[in-house]
């Protein structure tokens, strides 16, 4: 089954990809943004037909490979 | 003296540094990341480059290619292993040493002459150096250094950080800093201060005609610590 993850930046951590995006938004005329912050998205299509598990092992993914933990914060989320 | 260098796919300045080591008096050996086992070394040295095209998060992936593993036995039971530029960010990712490497505050490629300045001199690489500050070349993108205000605690408490970013004066003001690294920080060691990780080359300073020879210094005082 496909399970997803995203991959946000920590609050705390400067995103100047994201300042960019958002000073150019700013400029195409999208006045009314507070802040934008880059991330990632993984869909990774497991063997295991159970969603707990298969959760489990993306989740484990994240934290040994996707993510890198001291500075961003991952999110699973189950797609099919 | 033996040193090896990992070769991933995508390293780009194992050569150079394999020329810098042999001058200097190394016996080196080039080593495939995909190799099992490491040879025999008194020193081990994570190359620069784009190991992995940057994929991912610069240097995640080689930090779990198959030779890292048998790299990072050897630095837990004290081995010297150095990682320059691409290899600090892969010392980073396997965890040998703390924090991580950003993009560049400005979001541009550096490629420079800077200067550095050493903080501590009670380690197998500076030890016996008899000058502070040296000038070193950078060329990166992802070379801003990060890590939580914890662990910055640490490093400073453990004397941690190996080297600053700094001006020939060895002032260490903001306008000294080239790419947004907290407190202007260009390497950092492990605890034990036999992992050192840092974003400029000394590599590319061993030759008077073409560079300066600040990496002469640093290469021939680390052969004579290792002897």
């Amino acid at each position: 089954m496909k399970i997803s993850a995203i991959i946000t930046l920590k609050k705390d951590v400067l995103d100047p990809q994201g300042k960019v995006i958002h000073q150019t938004l700013d400029g195409m005329g999208f006045k009314d943004i507070n802040e934008v912050r880059q991330g990632k998205y993984f869909e990774v299509d497991v063997k295991e037909n159970d969603p707990s598990k298969a959760k489990k092992i993306v989740e484990d993914m994240c934290k040994k490979l996707l993510a890198n933990l001291v500075i961003e914060d991952y999110q699973i989320i189950e797609t099919q | 003296m033996k040193s090896s260098v990992i070769t991933f796919p995508g390293s780009n300045c194992d050569r150079d540094m394999d020329v810098a080591l042999t001058k200097f008096g190394f016996k080196n050996k080039m080593v495939w990341h995909d190799d099992n086992e490491l040879p025999k070394s008194d020193l081990v040295v994570l190359p620069g480059g784009f190991s992995y095209g940057d994929y991912l998060r610069c240097g995640s992936m080689a930090s779990k290619s198959k030779i890292m593993q048998s790299v990072i036995n050897f630095a837990k039971s004290g081995g010297l292993v150095m990682g320059i530029c691409n290899g600090f960010q892969i010392l980073v990712e396997t965890g040998l040493v703390p924090g991580v490497l950003l993009r560049n505050k400005y979001l541009e490629f550096i490629c420079k002459n800077v200067f550095i300045k050493l903080d501590n001199k009670d380690n197998p690489y500076f030890k016996n150096l008899d000058k502070d500050i040296f000038e070193f070349h950078i060329a990166h993108n992802e070379g801003n250094y990060f890590c939580t205000q914890d662990q910055l605690k640490e490093i400073e408490d453990n004397n941690q950080v190996a080297i600053y970013y700094c001006n020939n004066k060895g002032q260490t003001e903001d306008q000294f800093n080239p790419n947004g690294s907290i407190k202007n920080i260009a390497g950092i060691f492990n605890k034990e201060k036999n992992v050192l990780g840092m974003m400029p080359h000394p590599e590319r300073m061993i030759d008077q005609s073409l560079s300066g020879e600040d990496g002469s210094l640093f290469f021939k005082n680390l052969i004579n610590n290792i002897k």
